[in-house]
């Protein structure tokens, strides 16, 4: 394994959508198990991803009660990689897009989460390793 | 400083709502905040060139809904900021827009210019 | 000479501007650069052998390294004796990996 990089990620996709936000949460989480830091900055209906308000529930077309199916959420999905990043030594800085959120009434995130602007994009491109553009279409 | 093209494939995907293209506008964001830049326009976003386009008002029940995307005026503002605006000839071809429809100032590259392109930009975000 | 990860989300069943990702990999190729293909989601759909498409085997036997999201494929029931000559299975940790090593990295 190579010694620890950054890598910054942009995402936009809202989540429950599209299975870019699985596979960004999964380059994001294989970044931190392998020992990288990562920066993510949050743009459009990516900002939902952490929103802190999304909630499970059950599946009846499959027979189960909410606390037996264990539904996905992503913003759960982001802490555990940022508990983990933290355990591990690494560091997850989340940016969501300040105007995004507004517009989207989605100010609520999980802790680790702050407000950014495309400014912050820019400066992390710099001086990071590497930066994957993963968009919505 | 790192050199960054800026791809640009999907269109008018919520340009109504967001008076603006989102990729276009955070191109013009992150200019200002010093990034060094080049669009190229492929795919159905070789449309953003041609002159002329804003979509009408709209309402929605008492809402007049006004100030309209312009994508070609931005594409315009952008180049005045010195960032370079490329467009894939072949994806103009495949639309039937001719060259006579473009914006000033754009210019065709073919695949072999595409090539050129990413080979010569530190970085390529394609959105 | 430069190396190139480009990253196939979606595939050329549903989506025509797959055939100019698969034609950059191509072009980048033969212009002596070093080129992976990196196939994800939908995009491992063409990766199923299928005698009425040899893209994916043409760009292989063109030296382009390409390989396919081991849990896209599982998702969609696509074993590793159904892949295209040429197409190999592979886990996330290449992605990370290159792009650690500063590989120049493009998602579609």
């Amino acid at each position: 394994m190579s010694k620890k990089k950054t890598l910054t990620f942009c995402l936009m996709d809202a989540p429950f959508e599209n299975a870019r936000t699985t596979t960004a949460l999964r380059l994001i989480d294989t970044a931190v198990r392998r020992g990288h830091n990562v920066n993510v900055f949050a743009y459009e209906g990516a900002v939902g991803v952490p929103f802190s308000k999304q909630s499970a529930h059950a599946n009846k077309v499959h027979g189960f009660e909410e606390d037996e199916w264990n539904h996905p959420l992503p913003k759960d999905w982001v802490s555990e990689i940022m508990n983990h990043a933290e355990k591990t030594g690494s560091k997850v800085d989340w940016i969501n897009c300040g105007l995004c959120v507004d517009e989207r009434g989605m100010n609520e995130a999980v802790p680790g989460v702050r407000r950014g602007t495309p400014g912050d994009l820019v400066n992390w491109a710099n001086t990071s390793d590497n930066t994957l553009i993963i968009p919505t279409k | 400083m790192a050199k960054t093209l800026n791809i640009i494939e999907s269109a008018y995907r919520a340009t109504i709502e967001e008076q603006d293209d989102t990729i276009v506008w955070i191109t013009h964001a992150m200019k200002g905040a010093g990034a060094d830049l080049s669009v190229l326009l492929r795919g159905n976003a070789v449309n953003y060139c041609v002159t002329g386009q804003k979509a009408p008002e709209i309402s929605f029940g008492e809402w007049q809904q006004t100030h309209a995307a312009q994508i070609d005026q931005d594409l315009i503002a952008l180049m005045g900021k010195g960032v370079p605006v490329y467009v894939a000839e072949e994806d103009l071809a495949k639309r039937g827009i001719s060259l006579s429809e473009l914006i000033s100032g754009v210019k065709t590259v073919n695949r072999e210019g595409i090539l050129d392109l990413i080979e010569n930009h530190d970085r390529i975000w394609h959105w | 000479m430069t190396h190139y990860l480009l990253i196939e989300s979606r595939d050329s069943f549903e989506v025509n501007d797959v055939a100019y990702f698969y034609d950059l990999a191509s072009g980048l190729k033969e212009r002596g650069n070093t080129v992976t293909l990196f196939l994800i989601q939908n995009g491992v759909l063409p990766a199923r052998k299928n005698p009425s498409d040899s893209t994916l085997a043409k760009l292989a036997t063109a030296g382009v390294n390409i390989l396919a999201d081991h849990l896209s494929l599982q998702e969609r029931g696509i074993t590793d004796s159904a892949l295209v000559d040429g197409v190999a299975s592979a886990e996330l940790d290449v992605v990370i990996d290159q792009m650690a090593d500063g590989v120049k990295t493009l998602w579609h």
